[in-house]
C-alpha cells in the first residue's frame, strides 16, 4: 500500500544520514519511537522528537537502551510501527530484548549508527564493528535482517525498506549505519507519498476463538498472521519456547520446530530479502566486496586500479544479513580473488570466506576504525589480489 | 458440565491448568484477587493487557485469558510502557515479582513512576527469588536464610511503598495474600485509577523461603500475616520497612492526582502548537 502522506516530507533536501533515517521512518509509517541518547545516533532521535507531535507519533526517551528495546516491542504489539536508534554500547544493552523480538516474531526496527569499539571506544568516529553482533548478538539460534546504507539517500530508502521487511517477515530489522554515513550531508530526494510503497503486517481476521498466534498458513512464507493487543483475540506471547497456541512447551520437539521456523522464514526467503549492487563485475578478475562508508572509499581505489589497467569490480552489500550467499558463490566460480574492505579487523570477511569456500582467494583490508581506509591501501591489496 | 465450571473460567486459561505454583504459594491467591478485581472494575476484557517478567510471579501472564505477555527478566515495565503509550485505550497491568520488578527492573520501576505512565503494577513480594531455588532478593529481610545468604541476609531491603511514593506513583497500597477482600478492592481501585498505580502483595513461599527459615507451611505463614499485620491507611511510607518476622503495616498509603505522561505531553504540545496539534491521548479520554 502507499505511504501515509502525513509523515512524508516530499521534496529535495540537504540532509545528513541521521536525519534522512528519521525521515525514512516517518515515511514508512513509524509512529512509535523509544530511545536513549548516544553519539553518533542522537540526531535521529532528535529529529523524530521534533517531527512526531504533528504527525500523530509518540516519542518517549527511556531510561536506558534495555527499556527502549522492550518498549518498542510492547508498542509493536499495540499495532504501531516502532523503532529505536543507538550505537555500539546501547546496541549491546539491547541484545536480550532483540532476542525476545526474534522469538516472539515482533516487527521492529533498530538503527545502529556504528562507532569505533570495543567498549566506549570512539564515540564520535566511525566503525563497522557491530556487523557480527547484529547477526549473533543475542543468545540462542535465530535470524535477523540487517541493511547497510552508504549514503544519506540510502539511509532514507533503506529505513523504509527495513520497516517493510520487519512487517512482512515479523522480525527485528537492523539498519547498520556508520558514523560517516550518519553525519555526512548530501542531497536526499523524498518522493511523494503516492510513490512510496509501504508494507503493513498481515493481520488475522478469522474467528476469535480459533486464533493460533504461531500457526503458519500455507503460502505466507513461514510467517504467522499477527493480531494486535486490544483487538479481542486475547492471545498469549512468551519468550519461552512455544507451540502454535503461543503456550510454553518445554521439550526438544517443539524447540526444534520453533527455532527452525524462526530461521527458515529468513533464510528461505533470502532471494526476496537480499539486495546488493554490482559495479563493473563483467569479466573482472578481482572483486572488492564492501559496504557502508567503506564502499565509497573503495570506489576511489577501484578508479585508481582501473587506471592501472587492473580488471577489478565492486560488489556492495546492501543487505548484510541474510548474506547474499548464492550470488557470492556464483562470483567465486568466476573470479581470481575477492577482497573484503570493512571498517573492522575482519567480520563480514568470515562470511565471505565461508561462501567462497576455497573457490577463489580471499583478501581482507582490515581497519580498527576511527577513520576510513586510505584508498591507496585498498589499491595495494587489489594489486596483490590480481597477481 | 455447567455446574462444574470454575467461576473464573472467563478470565483464566483453563487449557493451561494445572498451574506450576507450589501448594501453599501465595501467587494463586493474588491471581484470584486480580480476576475478581477485573470483574469489579468492569473494564471490557478485550481492552486489558497483562505483562509479566520472569520468575514464579512472572508466570501469571500465562494463565490469564487476556492479551498477555511474558517478557524478559526485569523488562515488564518498559514493555508495558510501550504497549500503553502506543495504544492509550488499553488498560495495561504488570504483575511480577519483587526480584523482577525491583532488582533487575528497579530502574524501570522508578522511571515509569516518575513519568506517571498510566500502568498498574502489582508486585508479589515473597522475599526471595523462588523460580531459581530461593536466593537473596532486594526485599529479603535481615537475617533471613536464602541459598545465597546461607549465613543470613545482611543487606538493607527496599521498602517498596516508600520507593513507589518517592518515585511518583499516584496510588500505593500493600496487602498480604491473606487479605483477599481488601487486596481485591485495592486492585480494583488501581485498575480504575489514572496513572502509575502500585500494589505490593506479601505472599508466602513455603517451598523455599519458609522452609529454609523453618517458618512452617503456607498456612503457618498466613497465620503469621494474621497475627502480625496492622492496617494503617495513609501511613507515612518512610515507616513501612518489613523487618524479619515483625509486624507488617498494610493499607492504602497514597491516592493522589498527577498528570499522566500522555496528559502532560498533550498539555505541552497544545501550548506549543495550538490547534495544529491533535491530542495524542484523545482516544483514552
Amino acid at each position: 500500500m502507499k505511504a501515509d502522506a502525513k509523515g512524508v516530507l516530499t521534496g529535495a533536501h540537504y540532509l545528513d544520514g541521521d536525519h534522512a533515517c528519521a525521515e525514512g521512518a516517518l515515511a514508512a509509517g513509524c509512529r512509535f519511537f523509544a530511545g536513549y541518547p548516544i553519539t553518533p545516533s542522537t540526531e535521529v532521535a532528535e529529529r523524530i522528537a521534533s517531527r512526531f507531535p504533528l504527525v500523530g507519533g509518540l516519542f518517549v526517551q527511556m531510561e536506558d537502551e534495555l527499556a527502549s528495546m522492550a518498549a518498542i516491542l510492547g508498542a509493536s504489539w499495540a499495532g504501531k510501527k516502532s523503532m529505536t536508534v543507538t550505537s555500539g554500547p546501547g546496541f549491546s544493552l539491547m541484545m536480550e530484548n532483540i532476542g525476545l523480538g526474534a522469538m516472539t516474531e515482533t516487527p521492529c526496527v533498530i538503527v545502529n549508527v556504528q562507532r569505533g569499539g570495543p567498549s566506549t571506544g570512539l564515540p564520535t568516529l566511525p566503525g563497522q564493528q557491530d556487523m557480527m553482533q547484529a547477526r549473533w548478538g543475542s543468545h540462542g539460534d535465530y535470524e535477523i535482517i540487517a541493511v547497510v546504507p552508504n549514503s544519506p539517500q540510502e539511509c532514507f530508502d533503506l529505513t523504509i525498506e527495513a520497516f517493510n521487511l520487519s512487517e512482512k517477515y515479523r522480525v527485528p530489522v537492523m539498519v547498520m549505519m556508520d558514523e560517516c554515513v550518519g553525519h555526512m550531508t548530501e542531497r536526499v530526494d523524498i518522493p511523494a507519498a503516492s510513490e512510496l510503497e509501504v508494507y503493513n503486517r498481515k493481520l488475522y481476521d478469522g474467528p476469535k476463538d480459533q486464533y493460533l498466534p504461531y500457526k503458519v498458513e500455507n503460502g505466507n512464507g513461514q510467517v504467522p498472521l499477527m493480531a494486535n493487543a486490544g483487538d479481542g483475540y486475547r492471545f498469549h506471547i512468551t519468550g519461552l519456547t512455544h507451540d502454535e497456541r503461543g503456550y510454553p512447551a518445554m521439550n526438544a520437539e517443539v524447540q526444534q520446530q520453533c527455532v527452525s521456523r524462526l530461521m527458515d522464514k529468513i533464510t528461505g526467503n533470502a532471494a526476496d530479502i537480499c539486495r546488493y549492487e554490482e559495479h563493473r563485475l563483467k569479466g573482472a578478475e578481482v572483486v572488492v566486496v564492501t559496504y557502508g562508508i567503506s564502499s565509497r572509499v573503495t570506489m576511489r581505489a577501484i578508479e585508481l586500479a582501473q587506471a592501472k589497467g587492473l580488471s577489478v569490480g565492486m560488489f556492495r552489500l546492501i543487505t548484510a544479513w541474510p548474506f547474499p550467499e548464492k550470488r557470492i558463490k556464483e562470483l567465486a566460480e568466476k573470479v581470481k580473488s575477492l577482497v573484503m574492505v570493512e571498517l573492522n579487523m575482519g567480520q563480514m570477511v568470515h562470511e565471505l570466506e565461508r561462501c567462497v569456500a576455497g573457490r577463489a582467494k580471499v583478501f581482507l583490508s582490515p581497519h580498527a576504525g576511527g577513520w576510513v581506509h586510505d584508498p591507496d591501501d585498498i589499491l595495494k591489496l587489489i594489486q596483490e589480489a590480481a597477481k | 458440565m455447567n455446574e462444574a465450571a470454575h467461576p473464573m473460567e472467563s478470565i483464566l486459561r483453563m487449557d493451561r491448568m494445572p498451574h506450576i505454583w507450589c501448594p501453599g504459594c501465595g501467587i494463586g491467591t493474588v491471581v484470584t484477587a486480580f480476576a475478581m478485581a477485573l470483574q469489579q472494575a468492569g473494564i471490557p476484557l478485550d481492552k486489558i493487557a497483562v505483562v509479566s517478567g520472569i520468575g514464579c510471579s512472572g508466570r501469571v501472564a500465562g494463565y490469564i485469558k487476556l492479551d498477555s505477555f511474558h517478557t524478559t527478566h526485569g523488562r515488564a515495565i518498559p514493555f508495558a510502557t510501550g504497549l500503553k503509550l502506543a495504544n492509550p485505550e488499553l488498560t495495561v497491568v504488570v504483575i511480577s515479582g519483587d526480584g523482577d520488578l525491583i532488582a533487575i527492573g528497579g530502574n524501570h520501576f522508578i522511571h515509569a513512576a516518575r513519568r506517571n505512565v498510566d500502568i498498574k503494577v502489582f508486585c508479589i513480594n515473597n522475599f526471595n527469588y523462588a523460580m531459581t531455588g530461593g536466593q537473596l532478593g532486594p526485599t529479603t529481610p535481615e537475617p533471613a536464610i536464602t541459598t545465597t545468604s546461607p549465613y543470613g541476609a545482611f543487606e538493607n531491603p527496599f521498602n517498596l511503598p516508600f520507593l513507589a511514593e518517592g518515585s511518583g506513583a499516584v496510588y500505593v497500597a500493600r496487602w498480604t495474600a491473606l487479605h483477599i477482600r481488601r487486596l481485591t478492592k485495592s486492585m480494583t481501585e488501581a485498575l480504575l485509577k489514572k496513572g502509575f498505580s502500585f500494589v505490593e502483595i506479601i505472599a508466602p513461599c513455603p517451598t523455599l523461603y519458609s522452609r529454609r527459615n523453618r517458618l512452617g507451611d503456607g498456612l503457618d505463614e498466613l497465620r503469621h500475616y494474621h497475627d502480625k499485620s496492622v492496617i494503617k491507611h495513609g501511613a507515612d511510607t518512610r515507616e513501612l520497612d518489613i523487618s524479619y518476622r515483625d509486624k507488617i503495616v498494610m493499607g492504602k498509603f497514597v491516592d493522589r492526582e498527577r498528570p499522566t505522561f500522555v496528559e502532560a505531553l498533550d498539555k505541552r504540545f497544545t501550548e506549543v502548537f495550538g490547534k495544529k496539534y491533535e491530542p495524542y491521548g484523545k482516544v483514552a479520554t
